[in-house]
């Protein structure tokens, strides 16, 4: 089985800034890391891997220094690392990157698999797995919290949707997000990082694309305006409570229903 | 021989602390809650007559004052996190609940001091310092003691290999004594010669010699970068036997702890969640913390050569909040998740010379089948504290009160044959007196009594603890 798995570099700390003409992330002098819900991705499909002897690539779509996230994929056990950078990708929005990725895929083998993270810590679309698959014509689903089976030409995963779990069979070729938690990632290897230190990375820029229309990538590609963005408002009131203990648990419980913090049981 | 007779609590002293602290800060009899009467471990459960939840060192001052007139017995409390029944009122009489006094007084950036009151947690601590790029080291694994805990029981932590211990970040005490007296001891200063260091003799004490009502505490730059290697080994004395090795190379790490994998296997169920790893017998966490990147990778690759030279099976990077946080909040939970593995257990705190770790954890070991019970280790195999456990599991009472002596008369015993002592950082409370007796000599323990008589004539502070009646 072949798998690819998309991964993203990240701002390393929730003090992202933005710019706000542009709505683009500011990168200079940040820190970056693995998107960490891709972590969840790569581990799945280095379980199939382990379990079913696949081959798992990466591919990420990025400036040059996104490099440092496939040389970690390496030292975790991926084999193929890919990387879209072209000046003319930058800017996109979750549209134009899942178009970028559907070409650089195609570019990049026939994969049986595909497999992405929930959504990424600085944009929080989560819209990109779903996009990628529709440009790619394939099946897709999302919420993947459990792999049940992999049988023949198809497999079977568990969803975890806000009021039910779904459990659903879909067929190869196809595409699956997962939940954060699906597995514990493993960590990077020392021994995979000095093993892998020479490993070429394929680069992909817009000319060696099967469409080279430079309006369908990056800001020309993005129909997305962005009108203000702005940090959430955050509180840290703070309130003290005396009582016996039952009393405080009932209070507590009915603060966190009011203010909708429990979730329906399932 | 030490006076432990007390007056009675009576309902004129209950009276009387209302008039002066507070009615609704003074609780008495059974209104007590139950929580106040034990710590988290030392198997020991006793009733203070009265609690006091006193707001300012004035009110500490007056309690003290009128229980030394009336010779009633006080016991100050933080969050009751200690494990050797440091906290806990043997002789009942009064107990100050310090954890209402909480507040954070000043930051004195120019002299990097902190000003606090003894009830501030350690988790209210780092987040504090470290929002304005500051940084106190210490670190023991339990986030919601306070620090008046932490300075009575000169509590140690993780990053102790590089950093030391709480005495070393203590610069000034404001305490109040038996009789009432506020005095200051040390203060801003970075250097003191001026005669006896008593703010080093009451870091450490237990709340035998005083009451703590103020800290100056030392800071540090915060350390930008941080990394972990978690290093799989085929076996323990493998892992325990790099430790040398890693210390003598040119990198300190902040903390170097060794776990095996049945505590992460335990861990593992108590939380529900996975371990990075768990396929290797036994395993060193290592942590290194740097000013920038560069000095901080040149400090891994070093030690994971270092480990994998000395037969590590691998070394996982750790590099990440969320890698930090899968590691972290297992190594975090040993503790718990041993408890809740059997029916009773009992702590040997012990600390060694560093080369010396090997040999001792084998020894604590190989215990367990003289005796025919389980023994669980984890800790701080970078500054020589182990934390052994030792588990009831089915004995009954007696069997196990029995087997119990034995097993710590030997680890004891084969600690001091070492060079070590009783107690690395939990302190001696009630539960390690007998050791502490034993290990000290009666030469050091009568030297030891002579302070405590000095700072508290009457015994009245948190009487039956260290070396006290």
């Amino acid at each position: 089985m072949k798998i690819a798995v998309c991964i993203k570099q990240v701002p390393g700390t929730a003090q992202v800034e933005i710019d706000e003409k542009t709505g683009v992330l500011k990168r200079d002098g940040v820190e970056s890391k693995m998107n960490p819900y891709d972590l969840y991705a790569m581990e799945t499909a280095l379980r199939f891997k382990q379990d079913y002897g696949a081959t798992v690539d990466v591919i990420t779509m990025g400036p040059p220094q996104c490099e440092a996230i496939v040389r970690e994929a390496f030292m975790m056990g991926v084999d193929r690392g890919i990387i879209l950078s072209d000046r003319k990708f930058g800017g996109a929005d979750v549209l134009a990157t899942s178009y970028t990725l559907s070409q650089g895929i195609r570019k990049a083998g026939n994969y049986e698999l595909i497999i992405c993270g929930k959504q990424t810590t600085d944009g929080d679309t989560a819209q990109v797995g779903a996009e990628l698959a529709e440009f790619l014509g394939i099946p897709h689903v999302t919420n993947v919290c459990r792999v049940l089976k992999v049988e023949g030409k198809s497999i079977t995963v568990d969803l975890d949707l806000p009021m039910h779990i779904e459990t659903a069979a879909i067929q190869f070729p196809c595409l699956i997000t997962v939940e954060k938690g699906i597995f514990e990632p493993r960590l990077p290897s020392f021994k995979l990082k000095l093993a892998t230190a020479d490993r070429k990375i394929e680069w992909l820029a817009l000319k060696d694309l099967d469409d080279r229309n430079e309006m369908h990538y990056g800001l020309n590609g993005s129909p997305t305006q962005v009108k203000r963005i702005f940090p959430p408002e955050s509180h840290s009131g703070r309130d003290m409570w005396e009582g016996s203990s039952g009393e405080l648990a009932g209070r507590l419980f009915q603060m966190l229903k009011d203010k909708k913090f429990l979730q329906q049981a399932r | 021989m030490m006076n432990n007779q007390y007056k009675a609590i009576d309902p004129v002293d209950i009276d009387y602390l209302r008039s002066v602290c507070g009615a609704e800060r003074v609780i008495a009899g059974k209104d007590v809650n139950d929580d106040y009467c034990h710590d988290e471990l030392a198997g020991i459960h006793c009733r203070p007559d009265v609690l006091i939840k006193p707001q300012s060192t004035a009110v500490v001052s007056v309690v003290m004052k009128y229980a030394f007139e009336q010779n009633i017995p006080v016991t100050p409390r933080g969050q009751g996190t200690g494990l050797v029944g440091g906290s806990v009122p043997i002789f009942g009489g009064i107990m100050l609940d310090m954890s209402g006094m909480n507040r954070i007084l000043e930051l004195d950036e120019d002299n990097l001091m902190l000003t606090l009151e003894p009830g501030v947690l350690l988790l209210e601590i780092s987040k504090f310092v470290e929002d304005r790029g500051l940084f106190y080291p210490p670190d023991p694994g339990e986030k919601t003691a306070t620090i008046g805990g932490n300075i009575s029981t000169n509590a140690g932590g993780m990053r102790a290999v590089k950093y030391g211990v709480t005495r070393d970040y203590v610069r000034g005490l404001e305490v109040v004594l038996a009789d009432g007296r506020i005095v200051e001891f040390g203060g801003k200063v970075v250097k003191n010669s001026s005669g006896y260091s008593m703010k080093d003799i009451i870091v450490g004490s237990e709340g035998t010699l005083a009451v703590v009502t103020k800290a100056v505490l030392r800071l540090l730059p915060l350390p930008k970068f941080k990394l972990s290697l978690l290093v799989p080994f085929p076996d323990l004395s493998s892992a325990i036997e790099t430790v040398p090795k890693i210390i003598k190379s040119r990198s300190i790490p902040t903390a170097v702890e060794f776990m095996q994998r049945e505590v992460i296997l335990a861990a593992e169920e108590f939380l529900g969640r996975k371990f990075p790893d768990n396929s290797s017998d036994a395993y060193l966490l290592l942590t290194f913390d740097g000013a920038s990147k560069e000095e901080i990778d040149l400090a891994y690759h070093d030690a994971a050569q270092t480990c994998l030279n000395a037969g590590a099976l691998d070394v996982f990077i750790s590099n990440t909040q969320e890698r930090n946080e899968s590691i972290w909040a297992a190594r975090g939970a040993f503790l718990e998740a041993i408890k809740a593995s059997t029916t009773g257990m009992d702590e040997c705190d012990v600390v060694v010379p560093r080369r010396c770790v090997a040999e001792f954890i084998k020894f604590a070991s190989s215990l367990q089948d003289k005796y025919h019970i389980r023994i669980r280790s984890f800790g701080h195999a970078g500054d020589g504290n182990l934390h052994i456990y030792a588990l009831r599991d089915q004995l009954g009472e007696e069997e196990w009160k029995h087997t119990l002596g034995q097993v710590f008369n030997e680890m004891y015993g084969r600690a001091r044959e070492l060079g070590g002592q009783v107690s690395g950082e939990h302190g001696i409370g009630f539960a390690k007196k007998g050791f502490l007796a034993d290990s000290l000599g009666v030469d050091i323990i009568g030297l030891t009594r002579g302070i405590k008589a000095a700072f508290d004539p009457k015994n009245i502070l948190n009487p039956g603890k260290i070396c006290s009646g």
